[in-house]
């Protein structure tokens, strides 16, 4: 006698879809300031509930409340603010070469900037980040030229990248941005060897991983975890988990049956989950991981919450697999607004230097964008001998023959 | 009628090895199952067990004897009633014995001459003349560069599974641990896309890592990190950044391990710019290019082969060897044909070489060493003077190393072909794993000598 019934198969589902209100009703939000800081020095085993909660530091009422508020000094403060303004103005007038048809290609980081800008600004000179296509704010709080960045989506004769590589994919050694990857979740692993490297070395730099939540599927994540786990090396392994991996929801990654920040725990690697959009907590976070890293005790991992408020790029329409009032009803806001209004709630900022900035950076992003444009537009520009350059250190005999049979 | 007690081969790849200690002596009695032995390998200790019941008659290779071949007598076995006396006195001491069929390599299967212990290399041009030669095995020669490399630069260092306290899986990392530490040589875990990532990103911190592969059957899911990280992010960096890695390890056929352990993987890696591909066949091949390799700027995939790590040739003694990486060697000069090869597929030429000078045909062997960049002009040099061309190697006819030279050849000395080009390859199946059949599935010396009497119109 048979007691089974038929098997049948689960195929996750976002609580909503296009058409119907927003609904955030099981996402829950622990109040700021509530959440315990530990030692650097602890084990992963007893902060097992830091992944499953949420660390924030700005309150509703725009104060930095609780064992993670920390001082941060002005500067800092308004080199934050002022960088997750400039990324925006960049990624607007990126959109509009792309919907001008001046690059093929663009992806925007809208409600995402505190992120990779509070992070960047944790770190130290020398320090290498291993990032994905949306932390675009860790060279735009640098002193990264713009106009350069503006050149490669434009793959342009000032192209730094000479021509081969997507727009949006940038590279750049010095500022500690290692060359994006256009196949998920490879920089992962990078960054763990690279962190090995510096330990081999006796160095004092470390590696930040960045992953997004679809790519944790990747067989790299896990290889980059055992790794990690195994070595100890001073790696920083960021999770952006911004609800959505184009029209795959965080769920078809398995972000329904556990954090991601609880993946680390089976490796016995700290794990912090954190309010991605607070930037105060996002920079007290960052610095705890990174001071782990830096005193030898190993790696840290940190899920990022946020929500993807752009399209995943300009290939892609939202409208057409979630609400499009979802965005607004994100329960975590604006990190923009949130961090601007802390800064006028502390007397750093106001509302006119905040106007005054959105113009500033919009003016700064049109002026570059037409100098970037007088060195050409979709891929315009890129010198043909580039074609052959780096392949190898040195040109081996068949390209060089090559070369000349191109007459370049 | 007294029993020989033969040298076991105590793993498919066995050819030889070291008779450490007897067990049990003459006069003593031993039943079937009994320890009587303890031999070595240069992989491992093991011990051989009495097949038959008896008395030991007579021991005849001493304990402590090294290279000792499989299947030689090592002692001889009374039964009842029997005497010392009744021991044949033509019983040959140590003396190998016709391999059987199902003989544990594939190149040992050809009688006696098949696995020569030294091969006759000619001189090689790189190297001085009247330097001091040392007969060393591949698996040797590997080490050596590793260790010669490891101590001139700190930023070397090897990783992989089972490469230091084991001392590599097929040994060829002996000693390492012992002489640089557990920060140079590190055990990794089992996660070949893992590890090869991790090396690409020491490699970008500035390190020179050497990624052992268990075998290079098992780097097919470390394919992303070789080919779209290692080999493409000079490229797509504008030179900013680069992996120098070493990639190295067993690659195609061994002995009995079938389908997916078996795949010769020249053609695949030669395919991809940014990345060089090196194959050598003899030790002092090994060691010279290997120490090129681990210096170049240039991820490079070092493709070894089991069965060529317990072969011995002559490897020059100098402070400092290194090989130039894009340059053949003619292993053999002739004038009557060009047979072009590379790796395992040397020894099929090399034999098939010396069958045909006895017919008459002298045949120009050129060992390729590099597969990218390829030595195209060694080959169309001799090409013209031979005007024929055969190509052997182990692994799949279609898109084979064997049809990209063909192709070459005939694009660029059409004029001094006399015949058309034939390629010498493995069936196009998966690898089978009886002897029988494994035999049938690789490329045999007399395929290269067909090929070669076609060519040359004396078939």
């Amino acid at each position: 006698m048979n007691d089974y019934g038929p098997l049948s198969f689960k195929v996750p589902e976002p609580p909503v879809r296009p058409g119907d209100e927003p609904d955030f009703s099981d996402f829950e939000v622990p109040k700021a300031g509530t959440v315990r800081k530990p030692g650097v020095d602890t084990d992963a085993n007893d902060i097992k509930d830091l992944a499953t909660t949420m660390i924030r530091v700005l309150s509703r009422e725009g104060e930095a409340v609780g064992p993670w508020a920390e001082e941060i000094d002005k500067e800092t403060l308004l080199h934050g603010l002022r960088s997750m303004l400039r990324t925006r103005a960049f990624d607007e007038r990126m959109m509009t070469l792309q919907r001008q048809g001046k690059t093929s290609f663009y992806m925007k980081c809208t409600g995402e900037e505190a992120i990779a800008i509070g992070q960047q600004l944790a770190l130290s000179e020398g320090d290498m980040n291993f990032p994905t296509y949306r932390q675009q704010g860790l060279l735009l709080c640098q002193d990264y030229p713009v106009v350069d960045m503006i050149c490669q989506n434009l793959s342009n004769a000032r192209d730094p990248l000479h021509g081969r590589q997507l727009p949006v994919l940038y590279s750049s050694k010095k500022h500690g941005f290692f060359t994006i990857s256009g196949n998920l979740g490879t920089q992962y692993i990078h960054a763990v060897g690279w962190a090995m490297a510096s330990a081999i070395k006796g160095d004092t730099k470390i590696a930040a991983a960045w992953i997004g939540d679809g790519s944790t599927a990747e067989s790299d994540f896990h290889a980059a975890l055992v790794n990690a786990s195994v070595y100890q090396p001073p790696v920083v392994l960021n999770i952006v988990n911004n609800q959505w991996a184009i029209s795959s929801f965080q769920g078809i990654a398995g972000g329904d049956q556990a954090t991601f920040a609880e993946r680390a725990l089976g490796y016995g690697i700290p794990s912090l989950r954190v309010d991605g959009n607070d930037f105060m907590a996002v920079h007290a976070v960052s610095k705890w991981a990174i001071e782990r890293a830096r005193r030898n005790l190993g790696p840290t991992m940190i899920e990022w919450v946020t929500y993807r408020v752009a399209p995943h790029s300009t290939s892609d329409d939202p409208s057409k697999y979630r609400p499009r009032e979802e965005s607004a009803a994100w329960p975590l806001g604006d990190p923009v607004l949130r961090l601007k209004n802390h800064l006028i709630k502390i007397g750093l900022w106001t509302e006119e230097r905040h106007t005054q900035a959105e113009a500033e950076f919009d003016e700064e992003m049109r002026v570059a964008a037409k100098e970037a444009e007088s060195y050409g537009v979709m891929g315009g520009g890129a010198s043909a001998r580039d074609i052959f350059e780096d392949v190898y250190k040195e040109m081996p005999p068949h390209l060089i023959a090559q070369r000349q049979k191109l007459g370049v | 009628m007294p029993i020989d007690i033969l040298m076991p081969a105590l793993s498919p790849t066995m050819e030889e090895g070291t008779l450490a200690k007897w067990l049990k002596h003459e006069g003593d009695s031993v039943t079937s199952g009994d320890v009587i032995a303890e031999i070595e390998t240069d992989k491992a200790t093991m011990e051989v067990e009495a097949v038959d019941e008896g008395t030991i008659g007579k021991i005849v290779v001493p304990e402590g004897s090294e290279g000792v071949k499989v299947n030689a007598v090592i002692a001889v076995l009374l039964g009842d009633g029997e005497t010392a006396a009744d021991i044949g006195t033509e019983t040959p001491a140590a003396t190998p014995a016709p391999a059987p069929a199902e003989a544990p390599a594939p190149v040992a299967a050809e009688p006696a001459a098949a696995a020569p212990a030294t091969a006759e290399v000619p001189s090689d041009p790189d190297i001085p003349a009247g330097t001091e030669m040392v007969p060393t095995t591949v698996r040797e020669a590997l080490r050596d560069a590793m260790a010669e490399e490891m101590r001139a630069d700190d930023d070397v260092f090897v990783m992989g599974e089972e490469v230091a306290e084991y001392q590599g899986a097929y040994k060829v990392t002996q000693g390492l641990l012992d002489e640089f530490g557990a920060r140079r040589v590190v055990d990794t875990p089992i996660t070949e896309h893992g590890f090869a990532g991790v090396g690409v990103g020491a490699a970008m911190a500035g390190l020179k890592p050497i990624v052992e592969f268990m075998t290079f059957n098992f780097a097919m899911q470390a394919m992303d990190q070789i080919i779209n990280s290692a080999a493409k992010t000079r490229y797509m960096s504008g030179g900013q950044m680069h992996a120098p890695v070493v990639f190295r390890g067993p690659n195609g056929a061994a002995a009995r391990v079938a389908a997916q352990h078996s795949q010769c993987y020249a053609s695949w890696y030669s395919h991809v710019p940014g990345l060089k591909v090196v194959m050598p066949y003899t030790a002092a091949d090994a060691k010279g290019l290997l120490k090129a390799a681990i210096r170049d700027p240039n991820p490079i995939i070092f493709l070894e082969n089991e069965i060529l790590y317990g072969h011995t040739f002559d490897v020059p003694k100098l402070d400092d060897f290194v090989l130039p990486i894009g340059k053949a060697r003619i292993h053999r000069a002739g004038n009557d044909v060009t047979i072009v090869s590379f790796g395992i597929g040397m020894t099929y030429a090399e034999q098939a070489a010396e069958e045909l000078s006895g017919m008459g045909i002298e045949a120009e062997v050129i060992d390729l060493r590099t597969i990218r960049p390829m030595d195209l002009p060694t080959v169309i040099e001799s090409v013209k003077k031979t005007g024929r061309l055969v190509t052997v190697e182990e692994g799949f006819p279609q898109s084979s190393v064997g049809t990209e030279i063909a192709t070459r050849v005939m694009q660029q000395a059409f004029d001094y072909l006399d015949a058309p080009i034939l390629t010498v390859a493995g069936k196009d199946v998966p690898m089978p794993y009886a002897a029988n059949l494994e035999k049938l599935a690789l490329p045999n010396v007399a395929e290269v000598v067909d090929a070669v009497k076609a060519v040359t119109y004396t078939a």
